[in-house]
């Protein structure tokens, strides 16, 4: 199990399309995803879970990997936040 | 004028053109969905179901996606892209499986009831009105799945050559309703920024929209006129009505190709004298309908249909994302964006009831005593203005010191975006609307305090005679006209040339094309109009001399009432261009 630390960067925030992306770039991995965020856990392969999470700007997100490819999947997945979803 | 058995109602034209064919009232809201209990052994029944509902549904939107691909711009895709995967939300469908099976219940109730549960959730915990729009998506998805559940195919029933009544029109509706050949669209709900309005003018359907009781006053059988120019219905028109708006939708056809030509040329009379037709926007979408339409920029974009939209005043980084969008579209074509607005009849962001609204806390005076917001939007404005082309113009002017003090605020924005490195257009162009009769009567000096003057007729007619043109009692008596109304505009333009200035009128009067040959004559160097008119007033430059035009302002000048002066026009500008479809 991998847990990193991730603050959502892009401006307006983890809206539709960055919310797609992720959800798309989740399912290609086996693993589970889970995205924690002020005590409240969302199924990070749920676009209506990552759209109810409603991460602004600036928001800390923890995101929870377990399965066999959690690394590949942490990797990935993290250097799309890192990249604030392409919109920087 | 209307006949009788006519039911005339008024709503706002959203996307332009006439039709006239059946109706077909479209209804596919569900919000009686009954609970009913399932017994153990139907549970996977019903599972399969809902399965082949939801693989029903999800085709259908692959479907309408790869059609809207062709016909609309890629952000307007999104909301297709995020419904698609919600249906393949396996979380949530497997969240609805469960509870089938352990509340023994039938699929369109646990389903209806989980999609609320997300629904509040979206609007209690979202503060950004863009992620809250997505709540509706996600209603659109849940009708269209409960839909499916039922086995009805409403859209593939739907016959051409009909106009869509609805209540309301979802953006997929919109979009596959356009595949069916369908004439028009008419609802109850929507304004002019609503997704149907917005997609339909970018399908070039026809709609009206905001039409209030339209689906209570059809039957199936009913026969209906739209006119997405003027906004308006005619259900169940006479002989008359249905032939008077042929003639009306033949006449424009037959014109509009013809003006399609001479409006890619520059607006020149004929002896040489040179102006500048623009358009007056409201929201980023209609750029390219005014571009096709063959403008020279944007005279007046109106930023305060953003807090209209929105509901509270628009954060400095959402304004300059979408000044910057408009600027960068229109380069290098000048946009002159007008400062908020807001107040008068459009939204007032306070509890205080004004018993005079239009003499009260609105355009300038409200951005004045509200800095933290005026200079996030003049910050935004200045952001945007990087590529040379933004100008930035404020409403309701009544003082010269009101100018000052604005003036000081764009110096105060331009210091704290140098402060940061922050690049922006160093000579970007500062005016006023002069709509307020003191304003008018002190042309001379605004003139010299500023870099460019827009009049804005509207107000200026209402203030300068004193109606309310939105009270029934006295609204006939605004008289744009009047004797009054022409003088005023004659000597705004005539102290603004005298300080060396250039003018603009962005009011309705500048888009009559009965009025064009008098503002020509008058001197009036832009003409800023809906988009829709942007043809017809380059039309009468190119074929106008400014010594004929002069005439008709002698004539004009000559008389001393509205009315008179009106018809004078009309029937001038009739005999000159007898293919010109003027307004009743």
């Amino acid at each position: 199990m991998i847990e990193v630390e991730v603050t959502v960067k892009n401006r307006a925030g983890l809206h539709t399309r960055p919310a797609a992306m992720l959800v798309k770039l989740a399912g290609k991995f086996k693993c589970d995803f889970f995205i924690f965020k002020d005590g409240y856990q969302i199924n990070g392969k749920s676009i209506i879970g990552v759209m109810t999470l409603a991460a602004e700007k600036g928001s800390t997100l923890t995101l929870m990997f377990d399965g066999e490819d959690e690394a590949e999947a942490a990797k990935e997945i993290v250097d799309l936040f890192e990249r604030g979803f392409d919109e920087l | 004028m209307k006949k009788k058995q006519d039911i005339l109602l008024k709503g706002i034209g959203a996307s332009p053109g006439i039709v006239i064919g059946n109706i077909f009232h479209y209804k596919d809201e569900y919000t009686n969905i009954k609970e009913i209990s399932i017994s153990e052994k139907d549970i996977e029944k019903e599972i399969e179901r809902l399965k082949t509902a939801l693989k029903k549904s999800e085709l259908e939107i692959t479907k309408i996606l790869q059609f809207a691909k062709e016909k609309l711009p890629e952000h307007q895709l999104r909301i297709f892209d995020a419904q698609i995967l919600m249906l393949q939300d396996e979380y949530f469908i497997n969240g609805i499986f469960m509870r089938i099976k352990s509340e023994l219940k039938n699929a369109e109730f646990i389903l209806t009831d989980e999609i609320r549960k997300y629904q509040e959730i979206l609007i209690k915990t979202v503060k950004d009105d863009y992620l809250r729009e997505r709540a509706f998506d996600v209603e659109d998805v849940k009708n269209r799945v409960i839909r499916n559940l039922n086995i009805q195919n409403l859209p593939s029933k739907i016959e051409s050559s009909v106009i869509i009544v609805a209540k309301r029109l979802s953006p997929a509706d919109t979009v596959i309703f356009s595949n069916n050949n369908i004439l028009g669209y008419a609802t109850d709900f929507g304004g002019y920024t609503s997704h149907t309005a917005i997609l339909s003018r970018s399908l070039n359907i026809p709609c009206v929209v905001g039409l209030k009781e339209i689906t209570e006053m059809i039957s199936d059988d009913s026969i209906m006129i739209l006119d997405g120019y003027g906004g308006n219905v005619i259900i169940n028109p006479s002989e008359e009505s249905i032939n008077e708006y042929k003639a009306k939708l033949e006449k424009h056809r037959k014109f509009e190709i013809s003006l399609m030509e001479t409006s890619k040329l520059p607006p020149i009379t004929i002896d040489k004298r040179e102006f500048s037709v623009v358009a007056n926007v409201e929201v980023p979408d209609e750029l390219d309908f005014a571009l096709s339409q063959g403008t020279d920029g944007i005279g007046l974009y109106r930023t305060e249909q953003m807090v209209i939209y929105k509901g509270s005043f628009p954060s400095e980084e959402e304004q300059y994302l979408a000044y910057r969008q408009v600027a960068d579209k229109m380069n290098p074509r000048p946009v002159t964006f007008r400062t908020f607005d807001v107040g008068g009849d459009k939204v007032l962001p306070s509890n205080y009831q004004e018993n005079n609204p239009f003499l009260g806390w609105r355009g300038i005076r409200i951005s004045l005593e509200k800095p933290e917001i005026f200079l996030n939007q003049l910050r935004a404005l200045l952001r945007a203005s990087v590529n040379g082309n933004v100008k930035i113009m404020f409403p309701m002017i009544s003082t010269l010191s009101e100018i000052k003090k604005a003036k000081e605020y764009v110096e105060l924005a331009k210091k704290q975006l140098d402060e940061k490195k922050i690049p922006f257009d160093k000579d970007i162009k500062v005016g006023v609307m002069i709509e307020v009769p003191s304003a008018a009567v002190l042309a001379n000096l605004i003139a010299k305090e500023v870099d460019f003057i827009s009049i804005g007729t509207n107000d200026l007619i209402q203030y300068l005679l004193a109606v309310d043109r939105g009270n029934v009692l006295v609204s006939h008596l605004f008289q744009e006209f009047d004797p009054s109304v022409i003088r005023t505009v004659k000597f705004i333009i005539d102290e603004a040339h005298k300080a060396g200035q250039k003018i603009s009128m962005c009011g309705e009067m500048a888009a009559n094309p009965i009025t064009t040959m008098l503002l020509i004559a008058l001197g009036l160097d832009e003409f800023s109009v809906v988009p829709s008119r942007i043809p017809e007033i380059k039309k009468i430059i190119q074929s106008v001399t400014v010594d004929e035009c002069k005439k008709v302002l002698e004539n004009v000048l000559s008389m001393d009432e509205a009315t008179t002066i009106k018809n004078y026009l009309e029937k001038s500008t009739k005999e000159k261009f007898p293919d010109f479809i003027l307004d009743d």
